[in-house]
C-alpha cells in the first residue's frame, strides 16, 4: 500500500497524462468506426445479398486475436499512435455496423411504405424515418464498441501507442505490483465510466414519442 | 381528371395481380375498390401513385402520363393514407400533419397553420399539436392520418382500407365525417375496402374486383338494383337487396291484403273448418270493427277443443304486428330476426290491413334479382 501511494506521489502526473492518452486513442477509434460504420451499415440495408457477406466478414474480423491485428500493422504503419488507432478502430466497426444495420433493418415497414407513399426520396427517409428510430439502437452499438475499445487500448502499448497500457506491460516485465495496479484500475475506472456517460447520451437521443410509447407498454 | 388505360401488372414469379383494367375518374368523384382478399385493389391503387410500376397500359392524370413525372414529385401531389395509419411515432402531430409541407419545403408559420386549420376540420384543438401519436385513440390517429394527406392540399387522395382497423362505432362516426368533408373540400379520392357498407355510404362509383379484373363498376344504386352477376349478388349479399329494393319501400307496397282473419265469438269449430280450407295453421283475431285482437294456431284449438267453445276464451293476444307505412327495411330485420312466420299489418288505429308472410319477403328477393317479371310474382303470391 505505501509502495502505491509512493507510486502515485512520484508519478501521477504521468498517470493522468497516459490516461488521457488511453481515452484519446480509443475515442479516436471509436469516432473513425462511427462515421464508417455508420454510413456503411445504412448503405447495408439497400442491399440484400452484399449485406450478408459484409456483416460475415466484419464477424470474422472481431474474431481474429487483438495482438495479431496489432502486430500485422507494424510492417506496413510501423509503431506509434497510428497504427494503434487504426487497428482499434477495425475492432469498433462490427458493433457499429451491425447495430446500424439491425436498428435501420427494424423500422417498421409500414412507416417507411407510407414515407414513400406521401413523396419522401431515398435520403429523406434515411433522415427523417429511419435514422431517428434506429438512433437508440446505433448508440447502443457505439457505447459497446467504446467499453471494448478501453480495453483493448491497454495492448496499443505494445506497439508504441502508449496509454495506461505502458504501466500494465512494465508491471508484468518487472514484477512490479503498483504499476500493474497502476495501469489496472484506471482503465477499469475509465469503462465503467464511459460506459456510464454513453448510457446518459443513449437515452437522451431516443425521440420523445418513443419513450413515452415505451412507457405506455 | 384520372384516366386508367388498359392497365395490367405481373408480379415478378408470373402472379398476374392486375389484368386490363380502365377506368376513367371524375374530378371530385370518390371511386370505392372493392372485392375479396387478393383480388388488386391495393395494387391498382398503388399503381397511381407509383408505389408499383404498372407492366402495361397507362395511368394519365389531367392527361398527364404518370410515367414522365418524377415519382417523388407526383407522390408529394398526391395524397395517401394506408390502412395502418402510418404516423410517425417520433414526431408530434404537428409534424406529422405538415410532414408534406415540410418536403416541399414552406415556412414554420405557413405549416403550423395549416396544422392548425386541419386539426379544426376534425374537431380537434390545438392542444394537440405538440402530442406524440401514441398519446392518441385509435380513431383520432386516424383523422391525423386523413388530415395529413390533406395537409398540401392535393387534389387527388388514395386511401387504401383507411377505416379498417377501427372499432364499428368509430369507423361509422369517422365515415360520416370524411364523407361531409370530402364534400367540402371537393377531392377526388380512390378508397379501398373490402367493407360493402362502407363503399354503399361513402361512394360516389363503386369499382367491383374480382381476380385482378373489374366485374362491374356503378354507382351504389345501380350496383344494388343490377349486380352484373352471381358473384356481385353474393358479394353485396341478400340481406342487402332485400332491404335496397328500389322503389319498394314501405310495408304495405308488399303486404298480402287478405289476410286470414276470424271475429272473436265464432266457436272454435268454425276456425278449424276455416284453416282447412285456407290451408293455413294459425288466423289471426279480429273484432266486429276490424281490430287486431290476437291470433289462435291449431295447437292450441286441438288442446282447447273439449274445454271451451268460443275464439274468445283461447285467443293469444301477444301477437307481434307492423304498421303499414313502416319501412320494409325495419321489419324485415325484424321478422327475419325473431323467426316469425308472419307479421300482420294494422293501420293507424290498428285495423288488420294486410300481412307480410316470409314468402313475401322471398318474393322481393327473387324480384330484386331476376328483375320485375310481375306476372310470375302474383302467382307466388297466390301460392302462398
Ligand atoms: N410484391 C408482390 N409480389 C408478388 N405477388 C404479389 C405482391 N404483392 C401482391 N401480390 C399478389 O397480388 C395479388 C393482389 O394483391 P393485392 O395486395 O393488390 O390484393 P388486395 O386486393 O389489396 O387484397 P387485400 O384485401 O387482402 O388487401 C395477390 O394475389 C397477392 O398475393
Ligand atoms: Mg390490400
Amino acid at each position: 500500500m505505501e509502495t502505491m501511494l509512493d507510486f502515485l506521489q512520484t508519478n501521477w502526473q504521468e498517470l493522468i497524462f497516459k490516461a488521457w492518452e488511453h481515452l484519446y486513442i480509443s475515442m479516436i477509434a471509436v469516432f473513425l468506426g462511427i462515421i464508417v460504420a455508420v454510413p456503411l451499415g445504412i448503405m447495408l440495408t439497400r442491399m440484400k445479398r452484399s449485406a450478408s457477406i459484409i456483416i460475415g466478414i466484419a464477424n470474422i474480423m472481431q474474431t481474429l486475436p487483438s495482438l495479431a491485428v496489432l502486430a500485422f500493422f507494424i510492417p506496413f504503419l510501423g509503431v506509434g499512435k497510428t497504427p494503434a488507432i487504426i487497428a482499434l478502430f477495425f475492432y469498433s466497426v462490427l458493433p457499429i455496423l451491425r447495430n446500424t444495420y439491425t436498428g435501420i433493418k427494424g423500422v417498421n415497414e409500414n412507416l417507411l411504405e407510407s414515407g414513400r407513399g406521401i413523396g419522401m426520396s431515398s435520403w429523406e427517409r434515411i433522415r427523417l424515418v429511419e435514422f431517428p428510430l434506429a438512433l437508440s439502437v446505433i448508440m447502443a452499438g457505439i457505447r459497446t464498441a467504446s467499453v471494448y475499445l478501453i480495453g483493448w487500448a491497454t495492448l496499443a502499448s505494445f506497439i508504441g501507442g502508449g496509454g495506461l497500457g505502458d504501466y500494465i506491460f512494465i508491471g508484468l516485465n518487472l514484477y512490479q505490483t503498483e504499476y500493474i495496479i497502476a495501469g489496472a484500475v484506471p482503465v477499469i475506472i475509465m469503462a465503467i465510466l464511459v460506459d456510464y456517460v454513453f448510457s446518459i447520451i443513449e437515452r437522451k437521443v431516443v425521440p420523445k414519442g418513443l419513450k413515452g410509447m415505451k412507457e405506455v407498454a | 381528371m384520372l384516366k386508367i388505360e388498359n392497365v395490367s401488372k405481373t408480379y415478378k414469379g408470373g402472379k398476374k395481380a392486375v389484368k386490363n383494367i380502365s377506368l376513367d375518374i371524375k374530378k371530385g368523384e370518390f371511386i370505392c375498390f372493392i372485392g375479396p382478399s387478393g383480388c388488386g385493389k391495393t395494387t391498382t391503387m398503388k399503381m397511381i401513385n407509383r408505389l408499383i410500376e404498372p407492366s402495361e397500359g397507362k395511368i394519365l392524370i389531367n392527361g398527364e402520363n404518370i410515367m414522365d413525372k418524377d415519382p417523388v414529385e407526383l407522390r408529394r401531389q398526391i395524397g395517401y393514407v394506408i390502412q395502418q395509419i402510418g404516423l410517425f411515432p417520433h414526431m408530434t402531430i404537428l409534424e406529422n400533419i405538415t410532414l408534406v409541407p415540410k418536403l416541399l419545403k414552406w415556412n414554420e408559420q405557413k405549416k403550423k397553420e395549416r396544422a392548425l386549420e386541419l386539426l379544426q376540420l376534425v374537431d380537434m384543438g390545438p392542444e394537440y399539436l405538440e402530442r406524440y401519436p401514441y398519446e392518441l385513440s385509435g380513431g383520432q390517429q386516424q383523422r391525423i392520418g386523413v388530415l395529413r394527406a390533406l395537409a398540401s392540399n392535393p387534389p387527388l387522395i388514395l386511401m387504401d382500407e383507411p377505416f379498417g382497423a377501427l372499432d364499428p362505432i368509430t369507423r361509422d362516426a369517422l365515415q360520416e365525417e370524411f364523407k361531409n368533408l370530402q364534400r367540402t373540400l371537393d377531392k377526388t379520392i380512390v378508397f379501398v375496402t373490402h367493407d360493402m357498407d362502407e363503399a354503399i355510404k361513402l361512394a360516389d362509383r363503386i369499382v367491383i374486383l374480382k381476380a385482378g379484373e373489374i366485374v362491374q363498376v356503378g354507382t351504389p344504386d345501380e350496383i344494388l338494383r343490377n349486380p352484373a352477376n352471381e358473384f356481385v349478388e353474393e358479394f353485396i349479399g341478400k340481406d342487402r337487396l332485400l332491404q335496397t329494393r328500389p322503389n319498394v319501400e314501405l310495408v304495405e307496397q308488399i303486404m298480402s291484403r287478405n289476410p286470414i282473419s276470424i271475429t272473436e265469438e265464432k266457436s272454435l269449430t268454425d276456425a278449424i273448418t276455416i284453416m282447412r280450407e285456407k290451408r293455413v295453421d294459425s288466423l289471426l283475431v279480429v273484432d266486429e270493427q276490424n281490430v287486431l285482437k290476437g291470433f289462435v294456431d291449431v295447437e292450441t284449438i286441438s288442446e282447447y277443443r273439449k274445454k271451451a267453445k268460443f275464439i274468445s276464451e283461447v285467443i293469444n293476444t301477444e301477437v307481434y304486428s307492423v304498421k303499414q307505412d313502416t319501412l320494409i327495411r325495419d321489419s324485415v330485420q325484424k321478422i327475419l330476426k325473431r323467426g316469425f312466420k308472419y307479421v300482420p299489418v294494422v293501420d293507424q288505429n290498428n285495423h288488420l290491413v294486410g300481412i307480410v308472410t316470409r314468402a313475401t319477403l322471398v318474393d322481393i328477393v327473387y324480384d330484386s334479382i331476376w328483375g320485375e317479371e310481375e306476372n310470375q310474382v302474383a302467382e307466388v303470391v297466390e301460392m302462398f
